[in-house]
């Protein structure tokens, strides 16, 4: 707090805040006790009127931090968004007087809730500072995909036509990727008959054609080191030469492998010739095209053809992959129509355990395909074996109940995608742990996979997965979004998908992409803070490279130098705060979020004396989830308890312990802590926080048990930004367990 | 009150000394009420019902139903054709339905009927009783003609398979049509709610070849008017009142039941309510006895 | 090839879509089972509807035409509206029966068959069913003991039903009729001359 802070607050009377609420009395709060120069109130501070009166007081230089207590934060964002100021909220209306009924008796406890939060707010903006950038933005319109294969060549196309520049490294000699070795494609428009054509030349030209669009075929990306807005990228030629590049921001598109079917054996896939997988009978039908398709072994036109669904897959047996690579139930219709459509009287049939056609077309593939005779029937094929010049099938009918067995001239094995998504980082991690604690522990063998981006970065050379080898992004809320900020995952390296589905995948990174190569060169943060201009800093001084921050970052935004000091890439970074709440020795915080602004607004609430009978209950909802929740039970009118104080954090991550202990020591009577779900199907918007908070809370016990507290007056709950009948009745639950267990005896 | 005019198709059941002659009966005595005219089809023949098909196949059988349509065409130029029974309209409905979609089946049948002297002409709406009282006549105007409320009769409305199903009555549920429970309420009577049969077969025609199987779908259809407090069945369909009338005494001795229920068709109930005599109201067709009814129609 | 391995090769899903009522439709059930969960008669099924299906998918052509299954049917048309797929599984299944019977392969005292065959008799003759002739016919459907025994049975309902004026024992004497008669059974001879000849022009499985 170098210069003098000029502070100001604003109160807003609309909404029936006005009128449930004394706010000559919220005013002297902000004056008297926190010590605000002013206090103004207005009518409907959020209409063009009550903005403009602000906007004048900020223009006048009259203030550069400013409390607006009004509605929640969450609301009215667009009027209340002020350049170069510090700004807090204090939120009266969902978090006071639509949670309160509007009687006599309830008057008085409501009012103390509003002067609680005028006094949070007030101490929370004295110690931010209006956000300033740190000159490390770079601006490169240009995108580096890493693959060109149709989803590559797609996102290439998109980002072109945007008018932003692309760049493909593809490892092979060809662009075009699978696509390229398919026939046709699954039909993609109504009305979903017939097989239709890929494309893919005519993607592969444009591309080609493009001056915006720069290809590098035979090559690796061998080293990716920078950020967002600034990536540097070395790009080896198979030869052997090496070109480092600049880009604004990175997709990759590393697509996938088929199944290795030679790991099934009792299909005979490497035993007979006329044992195929998918891309096999591909390859058969190019070279038919169009005619009929003949049998690899000795050349005869195919009259029967059985396919082996889930050949591999969706299977827990050792060696199988678990999962559901969705595309091959349609892949095998349509192949069954390359058969179908050149002669129909070709015995086709497709064998299923659950037939699974995904997405708007689906269900007319299966009927077209019904329709034109392929025959589909409900069972499980145990054994595929060569029986004089044909193939014995050995399948069980699920629906006749009964052990069949069926002779085919060819037999297509739907076998599974496996992402190409390069090196598993957290298998390097576990390998190191292990070296670390016990010497002469057997190190953990590493599956040897080639890196695709090579990364420079603290926490590994690849994206993070999370199963199957998939490189993690939240599939519902931030698809495509990794955990490497400004890396984009697309296509089938990111879950198993169909060319459709490629193809939005596709759209979709590149526009994360572009936006956040723009998001970069003005120092905002990527979502879900998006904008934030804020980033975190520390005081060199007090750090004791302990890298707690280095590791614990879920965005591997921060490296370490040579010393083990941290070295905080700025665009990496998510906002989140969850360095800060790693640090042992509080010395990472942001402009607008620290220790301080959250520490000091606890600190502030007034503890009325213990024979008040008044508890004061502290809830840190984490704003993604549980503070819009809470915001919700406000709009739905539903009541809790009027002892309750609640901040909001940026991410359960960032909860400093010691805003726990201070609150404790101040006299709160109880703490509840809502954050995200985590763990394998996490919520958290910041991947590890709320699992990183649950740690660390667990051994809040000792805490409790050093200031001879009850165990039971901190709680740490997950909550879904659905739970709105839920959030209430946890505090009211801690309202009543306060009662049950007595005030907290540290009050002063 | 302008006369509505239609051409009628009685079917088999509905002749003289026919199983549901009384339906028969009791239909013309609310149509004279509500102003309705029904002109008998001459010379009618058999649909063939739902069972016809083991013996007539495909065409023959439509066929039947063609020849009644060419001659309500031919006679009653302009009117629908309506039907009490619930097979009667069921078959001619859908092969009416399949003529007018399919015209090589319309030219083959058109090629039987010749042989007949007959053509048809696929002009012909087809409909069933019950769709002219809901759609032609209304709900309301129904219970305007209310003279004997039927108060404190609790009835279970069974509406049965083929009055509802493939294509019911006015564009109603098929799980849950409610049309029937509706009547019901037009004439005073309360419907028992959430009837849990309502829909549920009775075993239709498979009665006389399969009579166990049968007779247990309809042990639980009347077990479930029971459970519902019902003093009757309402039913508009000749079938369904058949099986759930006259099977009772040998159900009680199969399965130690005291089942004792009169099952009745809507048109007696409406007729009963409109203050008719029990003769009119084909209360004298009961194998048994509707008594609560014939206690108001004798007031 | 053993008749085993020529399984599976819809040589009989061929027969069945030439031959057979809406047979067309067969490809296209997707094996969820709803219409055998909503048969009324669905646990006396030997293979309910869905089965049948697969089964002459599976080319099981003796099982299926011999089978008492379709003539379970009590055309209550529960599957028809519930069927995803909006399959006509009522009309396959009359359609199925009465190719087995046709081709002589239904169950040989299957009651169904026969009563479905004596109804059509009946109605055929005169034009119109004569309920009491056909009830009669059924009781004696499987011999004259057993006739005996089934009117003996039925004989209290048959009293109700002449009692409340449902029933005319005269009606044996001739009864009720389509005064063309003449004209009706040419139009039934016709229909059945046509599709005859047109069931000719598949090839005979």
């Amino acid at each position: 707090m170098a210069e003098k802070k000029k502070l100001g607050a604003y109160i807003c009377k609309g909404c029936g805040i006005g009128d449930r609420l004394d706010i000559a009395q919220l005013k002297k709060t902000a004056t008297r006790e926190g010590k605000f120069a002013f206090a103004k109130d207005h009518d409907f501070l959020c209409n063009s009127d009550g903005v403009k009166m602000i906007q004048a007081d900020i223009d006048a230089g009259e203030v550069d931090h400013i409390m607006i207590a009004a509605c929640s934060r969450r609301a009215k964002t667009d009027a209340f968004r002020f350049d170069n100021v510090a700004m807090s909220r204090a939120n009266l209306r969902e978090g006071v007087i639509w949670v309160r009924p509007d009687t006599e008796e309830a008057e008085e406890t409501t009012q103390e809730m509003a002067d609680d939060y005028i006094r949070m707010a007030c101490a929370e903006v004295k110690f931010m500072n209006p956000p300033s950038p740190s000159g490390e933005q770079g601006r490169v319109d240009h995108v580096l995909i890493v693959g060109g294969g149709f989803t590559g060549l797609t996102a290439a196309v998109e980002i072109a036509k945007a008018g932003y520049k692309a760049t493909i490294v593809e490892q092979t000699g060809n662009l075009g990727g699978i696509a390229r070795q398919l026939y046709k494609r699954i039909p993609t428009k109504a009305p979903y008959i017939d097989p239709q054509d890929t494309g893919i030349d005519a993607l592969i030209k444009q591309v080609e054609e493009n001056d915006n669009i720069t290809v590098h075929l035979n090559s690796t990306v061998t080293k990716t080191s920078g950020a967002p807005g600034r990536f540097s990228v070395d790009i080896s030629q198979e030869s052997g030469s090496t070109k480092t590049e600049n880009f604004g921001s990175i997709i990759q598109a590393s697509g996938f492998k088929l199944y290795d079917a030679n790991k099934l054996p009792e299909f005979s896939y490497g035993k007979s010739p006329d044992v195929v997988d998918q891309l096999g009978l591909e390859a058969l039908a190019k070279a038919a095209n169009g005619g009929a398709i003949k049998r690899p072994s000795d050349g005869k036109e195919v009259e029967s053809v059985i396919f082996v669904q889930c050949a591999g897959q969706r299977s827990e047996k050792e060696g199988h992959l678990n999962y559901c690579s969705g595309h091959c139930c349609m892949t095998s219709i349509k192949q069954a129509m390359y058969f179908k459509d050149t002669n129909p009287d070709i015995d086709t049939m497709v064998v299923y355990s659950e037939l699974r056609t995904p997405g708007a077309g689906g269900e007319d593939i299966y009927r077209s395909g019904q329709q034109k005779g392929v025959t589909f029937t409900k069972g499980i094929v145990s054994e595929v074996t060569p029986n004089g010049g044909n193939l014995k099938v050995k399948f069980k009918d699920l629906i006749l109940d009964e052990e069949v067995e069926s002779e085919a001239d060819l037999v297509v094995l739907a076998t599974g995608m496996e992402p190409k998504s390069g090196v598993n980082i957290d298998a390097i991690i576990v390998e190191e742990e292990e070296d670390e604690s016990e010497e002469n522990s057997k190190t953990i063998p590493i599956v040897p996979a080639e890196s695709v981006l090579n990364l420079d970065y603290r926490q590994g050379p690849d994206l993070p997965q999370l199963v199957s080898g998939f490189t993690d992004s939240h599939f519902i809320c931030f698809p495509y979004e990794t955990r490497r900020t400004g890396i984009y995952a697309a296509g089938p390296v990111r879950r198993p998908m169909d060319m459709k589905q490629a193809s939005e995948d596709a759209t979709g990174a590149a526009l994360k992409a572009i936006q956040a190569l723009e998001n970069a060169a003005l120092g905002r943060a990527a979502h879900p803070r998006a904008g934030d201009l804020s980033f975190p800093r520390f005081r060199k001084e007090g750090c004791t490279q302990c890298k707690r921050c280095t590791v614990e970052c879920p965005f591997g935004a921060i490296n370490e130098d040579e010393d083990g000091y941290p070295v905080f890439n700025e665009a990496r970074c998510r906002r989140c705060g969850t360095c800060m709440g790693a640090c042992p020795v509080r010395v990472i915080s942001f402009e607008n979020y620290s220790v301080d602004t959250i520490g000091q607004a606890i600190k502030a609430v007034d503890i009325p004396d213990e024979f008040d009978e008044k508890p004061r209950i502290l809830v840190l909802a984490c704003e993604n989830d549980a503070y819009p929740a809470l915001d919700m039970a406000g709009m739905n009118r539903i009541e809790y308890s009027a002892y309750v104080r609640i901040a909001p954090v940026r991410c359960l991550g960032s909860v400093s312990m010691s805003w726990v202990t201070d609150a404790l020591n101040n006299g709160y009577d109880g703490i509840i802590l809502m954050g995200c779900q985590k763990g394998e199907d996490y919520q958290c918007h910041f991947v590890k926080g709320s699992e990183m908070a649950h740690t660390r809370m667990s051994k809040v016990d000792d805490t409790l048990t050093q200031l001879q507290l009850e165990t039971e007056r901190v709680e740490t709950h997950e909550i879904a930004i659905s739970d709105i009948q839920r959030v209430p009745e946890i505090i009211n639950n801690m309202a009543a367990t306060i009662e049950k267990i007595g005030m907290s005896p540290l009050k002063f | 009150m302008a006369t509505k005019e239609y051409s009628f198709y009685p079917g088999c059941s509905s002749q003289k000394g026919a199983s549901s002659i009384n339906q028969l009966r009791s239909t013309q005595t609310i149509c004279e009420e509500l102003g309705i005219k029904l002109n008998e089809i001459p010379d009618w023949n058999c649909c063939s019902a739902s069972i016809g098909y083991g013996g007539g196949g495909e065409l023959p059988r439509l066929t039947l139903s063609a020849r009644n349509i060419a001659l309500s065409e031919q006679n009653h130029p302009g009117q629908d054709l309506v039907a009490t029974c619930a097979a009667c309209w069921l078959a001619t409905r859908e092969a009416n339905d399949r003529f007018n979609e399919d015209s090589q089946l319309m030219a083959e049948t058109n090629q039987a009927l010749k042989e007949g002297g007959l053509n048809l002409k696929g002009e012909k709406k087809v409909r069933h009783m019950v769709e002219v009282l809901v759609e032609d006549i209304g709900f309301e105007e129904m219970k305007n003609h209310v003279k004997k409320p039927l108060e404190g009769i609790k009835i279970a409305g069974y509406v049965g398979c083929q009055t509802n199903r493939p294509f019911g009555i006015n564009g109603e549920s098929f799980e849950n049509p409610v049309y029937l429970d509706k009547m019901i309420e037009a004439m005073g009577a309360e419907p028992v709610e959430n009837y849990e049969k309502k829909v549920s077969c009775c075993g239709g025609a498979l009665m006389f070849s399969e009579p166990e199987k049968s007779q247990a779908l309809v042990k639980d259809i009347l077990e479930a008017a029971y459970d519902g407090g019902a003093d009757m069945i309402v039913t508009p369909c000749p079938v369904c009142q058949m099986n759930t009338e006259v099977y009772q005494a040998q159900i009680n001795k199969k399965y130690g039941t005291n089942f004792n229920i009169p099952s009745v068709y809507y048109s007696t109930l409406m007729s009963v309510a409109y203050g008719k005599t029990a003769k009119e109201a084909a209360l004298d067709g009961q194998i048994i006895r509707a008594t609560k009814l014939e206690e108001i129609a004798g007031k | 090839m053993s008749s085993n391995t020529i399984k599976y090769r819809n040589s009989f899903l061929r027969e069945v879509e030439a031959n057979v009522e809406e047979g067309e439709w067969v490809r296209m059930c997707m094996q969820c089972g709803v219409c055998s969960g909503s048969c009324p008669l669905g646990p006396h099924w030997e293979h309910p509807p869905q089965e049948l299906f697969m089964m002459i998918r599976a080319g099981k052509r003796e099982e299926v035409l011999s089978s008492s299954s379709m003539w379970m049917c009590t055309s209550c048309y529960n599957c028809i509206v519930r069927c995803p797929r909006e399959l006509p599984i009522t009309h396959i299944m009359h359609g199925l029966a009465h190719y087995a019977h046709k081709l002589g392969l239904a169950p040989k005292n299957q009651p169904t068959k026969k009563f479905a065959q004596l109804f059509w008799d009946n109605l055929s003759k005169k034009g119109r069913v004569n309920e009491l002739k056909l009830g009669l016919s059924l009781y004696f459907m499987n011999g004259f003991g057993e006739g005996i025994k089934t009117a003996l049975k039925m004989k209290d309902i048959g009293l109700g039903m002449y009692k409340a004026k449902r029933m005319n024992p005269f009606e044996i004497f001739g009864g009720h009729g389509c005064k063309d008669k003449k004209g009706l059974q040419a139009i039934l001879k016709k229909a059945r001359e046509i599709e005859d000849a047109k069931a000719d022009q598949y090839p005979k499985v």
